[in-house]
């Protein structure tokens, strides 16, 4: 069953390649000292994109518990 | 923890991995794994993870086989389908894929895939094609493109770059495939394609190595190479839409080749039967 989904970082594992930021769909993502971060007003529509394209794994989508 | 694939299909303790900001080696490695479970999960495979067995040889790229948590062996520069020959040998059963460079697959060992080819030995090659000798620093490889820099070019490569796949194509592969990192749901789906594919198959996937081809070519930084395949490499729908004008200078990312032939493992059970069967009637 596709229940609801977040984003997930782990920050220690991005190399700062900016890849998601660059082909983000919404522009929801930023490099903060060569590190990704969601920016604070984003409008990410959950579509994994940047997920498919990280080359470090430092970023997906997960099961969001209830 | 990373994510559930990564976790599931990567040896977590080995990473991140080693590979440079911005490598395509690590999205092409992720496209193996989803190949790999999405084969697992469809009711009509049922890919069996035991049955799967990642070969490399020498390389940035050949590093993946270290990092892909399944039977795997990190062999040696050149000789990944040597290897992967053997094994599939002993045990046809297997499930035998192999993590190759350019450089390690259409340099030293040419000649293993030329002649694995040739045989159509049921094994499923996916190269990281990064135009260029990444470990060692940047020399150019068979599929540099003419006039592009490299330590060992430094005014420009002069050799006519392989096309991979076309060579294997040439030489007898029954599968043949481009991919890119750009394009990854098409990427996996011909990794898929190549596994299912009974004989050999070769799915030559562009990867981008800004540190070395990047950089010695100017080329811009990994999102401009991306940027690159996004506007020059085109899927198969959209390319066969194309007019011949627009097709020109544009790559296909999709199958090339597809035919149907022996494939030599099941062959070589047939002789034994067979030169059995002799022995016995004698
Ligand atoms: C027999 C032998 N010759 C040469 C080398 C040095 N060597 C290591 S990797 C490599 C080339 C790697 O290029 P490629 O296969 O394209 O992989 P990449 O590093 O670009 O992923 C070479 C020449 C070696 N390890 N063994
Ligand atoms: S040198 Fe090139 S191929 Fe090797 S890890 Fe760095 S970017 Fe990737």
């Amino acid at each position: 069953m596709a229940g609801k989904k977040k984003l997930v970082l782990d920050t220690s594992w991005c190399k700062g390649c900016g890849i998601c930021v660059a082909f983000c769909p919404k522009n929801a993502l930023e490099l903060v000292e060569e590190r990704v971060h969601l920016k604070p007003d984003n409008e990410c529509v959950l579509c994994g994109l940047c997920e498919m394209r990280c080359p470090d794994y430092a970023i997906w989508l997960e099961d969001l518990e209830e | 923890m990373p994510s559930e694939l990564i976790h599931e299909f990567m040896r977590i303790d080995h990473l991140p991995h080693i590979w440079c900001p911005g490598c395509g080696n690590g999205v092409i490695m992720r496209d193996v794994a989803v190949a790999i479970q999405e084969l697992m999960d469809d009711p009509e495979v049922k890919l069996n993870r035991e049955k799967v067995v990642i070969v490399s040889g020498i390389g940035c790229s050949s590093r993946a086989a270290g990092y892909m948590d399944f039977n795997s062996i990190h062999t040696t520069h050149g000789r990944a389908i040597a290897f992967a020959t053997g094994i599939k040998f002993a045990k046809p059963e297997l499930e035998v894929i192999v993590l190759t460079g350019d450089g390690d697959c259409s340099a030293i060992g040419g000649n293993h895939l030329i002649h694995a080819a040739r045989r159509n030995m049921g094994l499923t090659v996916v190269t990281f094609n990064n135009d260029i000798y990444g470990m060692t620093g940047g020399q150019y490889s068979p599929t540099t493109p003419a006039g592009d820099k490299a330590t060992t070019a430094p005014y420009g490569s002069l050799d006519r770059p392989f096309d991979i796949a076309q060579l294997a194509a040439g030489a007898g592969a029954t599968f043949t495939a481009r991919g890119s990192v750009y394009h990854v749901r098409e990427t996996i789906d011909l990794i898929k394609q190549g596994i299912r594919h009974k004989g050999f198959s070769l799915i030559d996937v562009y990867s981008v190595c800004p540190t070395y081809y990047g950089r010695k070519n100017h080329k811009g930084g990994p999102v401009e190479m991306l940027r690159w395949q996004k506007e020059n490499m085109v899927p198969t729908a959209r390319y066969y839409a194309m007019s011949e004008e627009q097709k020109a200078g544009k790559l296909l990312v999709g199958t090339l080749t597809h035919s149907e032939y022996p494939e030599y493992t099941d062959e070589y059970d047939k002789l034994v039967k067979r030169v059995q069967a002799e022995m016995a009637g004698r």
